[in-house]
């Protein structure tokens, strides 16, 4: 039994990784329709910025700061390079889908090469001395509870950002109809660079945080766990924040116990099943909203 | 327009690949004459020396650029070691050698092993370095039944064809894969005591699945117990159900065949789960990328180590440092290593008669040589005791012991 519940805690951990990432993707969505897949590789990004600040002996906050502030940067960057030309084009979302996957190669491919990160695997030092209670019987590590206080924080802050603050709304009057809100006066563009900014310094948290349970990191290390991400968020309906994730406790639940209990070969074949099966019945996903194109 | 347009395209693309082709002949071809020239200075040197009327040449392959470059240095660093130690003589014979790029290439390689041995008159080759490259080269070499050793290919495939028969001509100065994990199943019976392991391995790579079968198997032959056998896929970086699982199993030691990087991973893992046990691994530790803080207090099998107190191992690191100004690496070893063999079976057979020299090759027994005593078994491999190094968190490899098959 207890070793069910440590199993479990080894699954949060996953999950709460996978969360912050997984908002990512669904406001983005939510508000442009696009898939950004190069969300993936700022979690990469964020991962070195935190290993240099933390290499240069800077403070794993401060260092994760840094890192947060470059990517939401880096974000804004992207948005208004590769996706606004688009969008004020009036090119077609597929074009913009094409553009995503550019980008994110190129990110990878760039930050492989000796003038940037240069593409060795790198050993993340420690952020916090690592330690381990025993509550209840459960082996409960000082990383695992890193990753769930911050992951849970930084939700909240962002839950306040939307539902509290101007800015929260008219990310949301804009989600709703981008047409609409510019008519009454919103600044859609300056909206939507927002919503790339926090985006991308969650997906930047995220990555050091990954780097920090799984101590390597390299130029693609932001792939897979930005497909699960996604995945994730598909899964608990893309475009709703609570929906991503719940989404993303499954995945992490779901990819832990088909390691732990039946095998480790099968654990991402159980996770997409999960999907497939999820999008059976609910093609909006657990918590999306069904109907015509209204996400 | 088009049809013209397409023609001038066609022409320039022409044009370009000639010029292109033209330069790597030129660029090859002066490397290959400034490696000649070096082979006739130190023949001269040889033939000064004896008598010498009787001269047999010899080849050496080695990647000495491209992306495994160090390697094909080292190699290279090993062979001309020897044959000055031997002063370029064996038997009655005087020495004299041609040394190629393969570029770490199979194809280039190939072509190189050809000129050796239709142009060049080579009656024997040492190389090359890596199992791809070397594996086609034998091809090449028992067809024109020209003996071959290559120091540090590993892969089972280079002395024997797919359908498992014997390449008579081809031997090697390293053990191969399978062998690594008989020795850590034996060193972990017999040194460490334990009676219970964990095996962890990537199921994609057939290194990491040979060594840890062949582990598995002789440590059950030998009363241990695999209570864990767990594999993953190279992509993989979340440990922590598997380590939760196997920490419940209590194993008394872990062994993990993978390369540096992964193993890196896997070490903090397990202890991030409290498995403070020891952990055994192969050659794929053997990088300077490993994470020495870690894995600091754990153990590898390695072909060699420069600590070796054995007198052939430090008379060998003594002459190479004089010579090179650095500590000889396992290339550089086991291609010394492949090149006094060589040395050896011409001196025995004297003469220039390959088969005569093959057969010298595998009838050897006892070589001493820097990688431990040589013989051959009916598959060109030696049979030859393994290293085992223990990891210091100072970036350092602590001799531990040699382990006989």
């Amino acid at each position: 039994m207890g070793q069910l519940v440590e199993q479990v805690v080894n699954g949060l951990q996953l999950g709460f990784v996978y969360a912050l990432i997984a908002v990512g993707y669904t406001m983005v969505y939510g508000i442009i329709k696009l898939i950004n897949f190069a969300h993936g590789d700022v979690i990469m990004v964020g991962a070195f910025v935190t290993f240099f600040g933390l290499v240069r002996g800077i403070p794993w906050p401060v260092a994760i700061l840094i890192g947060m502030v470059i990517c939401a940067a880096l974000g804004v960057g992207i948005e208004r390079l590769a996706y606004r030309p688009l969008r004020e084009k009036g090119a077609p979302r597929i074009a913009a889908l094409i553009t995503a996957i550019g980008v994110s190669l190129f990110i990878e491919n760039f930050a492989s090469l000796r003038i940037a990160f240069g593409p060795d695997y790198r050993q993340f030092p420690a952020m916090v001395t690592r330690m381990q209670w025993n509550v209840f019987g459960v082996t409960i590590s000082s990383i695992q509870v890193l990753i769930v206080s911050i992951t849970l924080v930084l939700v909240l802050i962002l839950q306040l950002v939307v539902y509290r603050t101007k800015i929260g709304k008219a990310m949301r009057a804009v989600a709703l109809d981008m047409d609409a809100a510019r008519l009454m006066g919103i600044n859609v563009n300056m909206v939507i660079a927002f919503t790339f900014a926090i985006g991308s310094a969650l997906a930047a948290a995220a990555g050091a945080l990954l780097a920090a349970a799984y101590p390597q990191i390299w130029p693609y290390m932001g792939i897979m766990p930005g497909l699960k991400a996604f995945t994730a968020a598909v899964l608990g309906g893309i475009g709703s924040i609570p929906g991503a994730l719940l989404g993303a406790v499954l995945m992490g639940q779901a990819e832990v116990l088909t390691a732990a209990y039946i095998t480790t070969d099968f654990k991402d074949a159980v996770a997409f099943a999960l999907l497939i099966l999820v999008l059976l019945f609910r093609p909006a996903g657990l918590l999306g909203k069904a109907g015509p194109e209204k996400v | 327009m088009r049809g013209v347009s397409m023609k001038r395209f066609l022409v320039g693309l022409l044009t370009v690949s000639m010029l292109v082709l033209a330069a790597c002949g030129s660029s090859s071809a002066p490397g290959a004459g400034s490696q000649g020239s070096t082979s006739t200075g130190s023949s001269t040197s040889g033939s000064g020396a004896g008598s010498g009327s009787k001269v047999i040449k010899i080849g050496l392959i080695a990647p000495l650029t491209g992306n495994v470059k160090t390697f094909g240095e080292s190699s290279k660093k090993g062979f001309e070691l020897a044959l000055e130690q031997a002063g370029y003589k064996a038997g009655d014979y005087t020495i004299e050698f041609v040394a190629g790029d393969d570029k770490g290439d199979s194809t280039e390689g190939v072509n190189l092993a050809t000129r050796f041995i239709t142009q060049d008159g080579v009656k024997a080759i040492i190389g090359s370095v890596t199992s791809g490259v070397t594996i086609p080269v034998s091809l090449v070499a028992n067809e024109n039944k020209i003996p071959m050793i290559t120091g540090t290919a590993t892969a089972e495939g280079v002395t024997v064809n797919e359908d498992g028969s014997r390449k008579p001509f081809i031997f090697r100065a390293c053990f191969i894969d399978p062998f690594q994990g008989q020795v850590a199943a034996k060193f972990a019976l017999e040194e460490l005591g334990v009676k219970t392991a964990a095996v962890f391995y990537d199921k994609g790579n057939p290194y990491t699945v040979g060594l840890a079968e062949s582990f598995r198997a002789e440590f059950e032959a030998g009363g241990g117990q695999i209570v864990a056998w767990e594999s993953y896929a190279e992509a993989d970086t979340d440990f922590s159900a598997v380590m939760t699982n196997v920490a419940a199993l209590k194993p008394e030691m872990l062994y993990l065949p993978d390369y540096y990087n992964k193993v890196s991973l896997l070490a903090k893992a397990a202890k991030e789960k409290g498995l403070d046990v020891p952990m055994l691994g192969g050659d794929g530790w053997d990088s300077e990328d490993l994470d020495f803080g870690a894995l600091a207090g754990n153990y590898f099998t390695a072909h060699y180590s420069a600590d070796d107190p054995s007198p052939a191992v430090q008379k060998f690191v003594q002459e190479f440092e004089a010579k090179y100004g650095h500590k000889p690496d396992s290339f550089a070893a086991l291609t010394y290593d492949a090149t006094n063999i060589l040395l050896e079976a011409i001196r025995v057979a004297n003469t220039d008669d390959t088969d005569a020299i093959r057969q010298a090759i595998q009838d050897l027994k006892g070589f001493q040589a820097v990688g431990g005593s040589i013989s051959f078994d009916e598959k060109g491999n030696p049979i030859k005791a393994a290293t085992i190094l223990k990891v210091n968190a100072d970036k350092t490899y602590e001799f531990v012991t040699t382990v006989n098959p």
